[in-house]
């Protein structure tokens, strides 16, 4: 400004504030997403040095061509056998979904999230890892349990509240935690688990152990501060990791522009930390298991962590509390250019001989059924609001491994 | 016996349990090679190696999330913040994180870890290197909260603390660290080498987590202090000839409310004392439950002597810390009143 107050030399500055390319009413528009052609990416070695991948952080891996295909240097991991058993768990996590959020609006429980488009992403990176690996996972990763053959009664049991609730009714519906099965306790704020799972890598390190973990995170929370210092914990002390970034485009209204700034991708945040970075299309099972694999063989051995950027698209509400058609358009979801994962597996597999649209058809009924079976089981045992419940003595436990006496105070006061 | 600073002596229950338990670690901020910028951590890099005790990133918020994680693991991470001004960034990994993951996973993982920070003024460490959060610890469920107020206390809490299955929040007053404190900034400081609570016994010994401890036996009136406070309690009884009870409470998450009530009962009088902000302090606890559970015997109101309800200043430490002088006038006028 010049002294009378009027602008000088430069015009006066402005604040830019990212857009989406369309809001409800517009027709869904995706120009702006570079896609390569499947099996155009090169596969490194795992011991690749992390600058001379630079590359991989821009593009994005994928192996099923639009004909179905599985092509180039990523394709050939999985059997016909292990490609229907993912197809399966996908299609297993879906119809749990569907079940779960009309549970919800029934009002058996209170809460719910879906995780429809994104089956791929967790359900082949489970397959990916090895017994005693530990992820640490969002809200949004429970094909992590799905693909490990978690029961899923007990997962209905958690969303329901109910008197088998493995976590006494103390937590929010799909809050899970499975030590067991490799899935560490979920915790409604964001971005927590990415640093937690860089000290249990780091521990494994310590202790000369062979296990790995899996830090997970949406687009959104890479935002957060505990983000950062997770790449730099991870960077620093080379620890056997995977850092996986979900990117569904969406953070509850707001578009994946927001976090990601001027920066061209979000894997591109791992170089500045000089870790190598992949982007993978996350709607491609064997594309997902492929990256994944890679990055766990890095991890295991010793050659540090790996971030991979999984591009997807949520597909659904961000939870059963959202309502998306305020803030994008009502079919975004079936312009989305990478398709959708069920479908596109399905169409790989019988382009493999291996399978039909009739097999697929039973095979959702005989799914259906198993999910039903398992829901009327978890609903014996109660739902939020009828039938067994935790006791509220529950509520006091485990606060501490013992309970302090201003505790048992409490508790009596309680009456319970 | 020893005569030992808190310093050496919380380096030695470090020592100690890294020697007894492979899943101890220690790391923080210049704690490895260097030792600590207070030399609590000297030494047990070149005897433990770089992978149990090490260097960490500028990040509180990374050092506290990374031991979580390495406490699921199965390790029992000992970790320093520098000083507890600095331990804000690192606040949503305690409160949401440490201190509900037993609760939240229903025992699936659990958190022993323990955080160790310097607190407490007294040392013209102005905004940033005075401060005692304790009031936002002890709010938080699961977890524990610990001052320790001499080398022998300080030195047995601590291996509790890492013994201890649950998150223990390790609050060192700095001021201290070389020598009891009373206050009066004007005399010369004696070190812990001429004080009997520096004697501290070589090898393994605990101090219970959830016990307060009587520093004075006295029938008129009960002082309830820890950390520093502990000191200028008992010069401004001694100078004011009051036979006052002084409680040092030395852990205040679980706390020993039997003890207070005991004292309290046999007094009818209480004081609380604390360098922390009056308003939500921890004295505030501590006066209602005495209020609560003494009611009947108390003869005078409860009074709180606090640290002001202003940011720690610099110029000013003198008129802000509260010294015997402070202490003394409200230990008269509630014996009077």
């Amino acid at each position: 400004m010049s002294d009378d107050g009027s602008p000088g030399e430069f015009g006066p500055l402005s604040l830019h504030v990212p857009e989406p390319a369309v809001r409800p009413g517009g027709a869904p528009d995706f120009s702006n997403v570079e896609l390569d052609e499947a099996g155009a990416i090169r596969r490194p070695e795992v011991d690749a040095n992390p600058e001379d991948i630079r590359d991989l952080a821009f593009s994005i891996i994928r192996v099923l061509n639009r004909d179905g295909a599985a092509v180039g240097p990523w394709a050939g991991l999985l059997t016909d056998d292990q490609l229907i058993e993912g197809l399966r768990h996908m299609m297993t996590l879906r119809t749990f979904d569907a079940r779960m959020q009309i549970a919800q609006r029934q009002g058996k429980t209170s809460f719910y999230m879906q995780h429809l488009g994104e089956e791929a992403v967790s359900c082949a990176f489970r397959k990916a890892l090895a017994p005693g690996d530990m992820n640490f996972p969002t809200y949004r990763q429970a094909g992590l349990l799905i693909a490990d053959d978690y029961p899923m009664v007990e997962m209905m049991c958690q969303i329901y509240s109910n008197e088998r609730d493995p976590l006494k009714g103390r937590q929010l519906p799909i809050m899970y935690s499975s030590k067991e099965h490799g899935f560490f306790s979920i915790s409604g704020n964001l971005a927590t688990q990415y640093i937690q799972a860089v000290g249990w890598a780091m521990a494994s390190a310590i202790k000369h152990d062979t296990k790995i973990a899996a830090g997970w995170i949406g687009d959104g929370s890479t935002a957060e501060s505990d983000f950062h210092a997770s790449l730099v914990f991870a960077s620093t002390y080379k620890a056997p990791i995977v850092l996986n970034i979900v990117n569904n485009q969406w953070a509850i209204s707001t578009f994946q522009g927001i976090a990601r700034g001027g920066s061209g991708t979000f894997a591109a945040r791992g170089l500045g930390f000089g870790i190598p970075a992949l982007r993978v299309d996350g709607n491609d099972y064997l594309a997902v298991f492929a990256v994944a694999k890679w990055a766990i063989e890095r991890a295991r051995r010793n050659l540090g962590p790996t971030l991979i950027e999984y591009v997807t698209y949520r597909a659904g509400a961000h939870s059963t509390s959202d309502d998306p058609s305020a803030y994008r358009p009502k079919t975004e979801s079936d312009a989305w250019p990478l398709g959708d994962p069920v479908i596109r597996l399905k169409n790989h597999l019988i382009g493999r001989g291996v399978w039909s649209d009739d097999r697929h058809k039973q095979t959702e009924a005989e799914i259906l059924d198993t999910v039903v079976a398992a829901q009327k089981e978890a609903e014996s045992f109660g739902t939020l609001h009828a039938g067994g419940k935790p006791s509220a003595r529950d509520m006091f436990e485990g606060v501490y491994e013992e309970m302090p006496p201003h505790l048992r105070r409490q508790r009596q006061q309680a009456g319970v | 016996m020893p005569r030992k600073t808190m310093i050496e002596a919380i380096r030695d229950a470090m020592d100690i349990m890294m020697e007894r338990d492979d899943n101890v670690v220690v790391f923080g901020e210049d704690v490895g090679f260097f030792g600590g910028v207070f030399r609590c951590t000297q030494g047990l890099q070149a005897k433990y190696g770089k992978t149990r005790c090490f260097d960490a990133p500028i990040s509180e918020a990374g050092i506290v999330g990374a031991a979580i994680g390495m406490a699921a693991y199965g390790l029992k991470p000992c970790i320093e913040i520098q000083f507890a001004d600095y331990v804000y960034p690192a606040y949503d990994q305690i409160v949401s994180e440490a201190a509900r993951l037993r609760y939240r996973s229903n025992g699936d993982f659990t958190c022993p870890i323990v955080v160790r920070m310097p607190v407490g003024g007294g040392i013209f460490g102005g905004q940033t290197h005075s401060q005692s959060p304790e009031a936002l610890f002890t709010h938080v469920s699961g977890l524990k909260v610990v001052v320790p107020s001499n080398p022998h206390d300080a030195k047995g809490l601590l291996i509790s603390a890492i013994e201890d299955p649950d998150p223990v929040i390790f609050l060192e007053p700095k001021r201290l660290y070389n020598g009891p404190f009373d206050g009066h900034y004007d005399r010369p400081v004696t070190p812990w080498s001429k004080h009997d609570l520096g004697e501290v016994p070589d090898g393994h010994y605990t101090v219970p987590l959830g016990k307060a401890i009587k520093r004075r036996e006295g029938s008129k009136l009960t002082i309830l202090a820890y950390g520093t406070m502990v000191y200028v309690a008992e010069a401004a009884a001694e100078e004011h000839g009051i036979d006052a009870e002084i409680i040092d409470l030395r852990t205040l998450l679980p706390l020993d409310l039997e003890t207070i009530v005991e004292s309290v009962s046999k007094t009818g009088r209480c004081v609380v004392v604390h360098e922390a902000t009056l308003t939500s302090g921890f004295g505030a606890e501590l006066a209602a439950l005495v209020q609560e559970h003494c009611f009947y015997k108390l003869e005078a109101p409860v009074v709180r002597v606090t640290g002001w309800d202003t940011p720690y200043p610099h110029a000013q430490e003198w008129d802000y810390f509260p010294g015997p002088v402070r202490l003394g006038r409200a230990l008269v006028e509630t014996l009077e009143g």
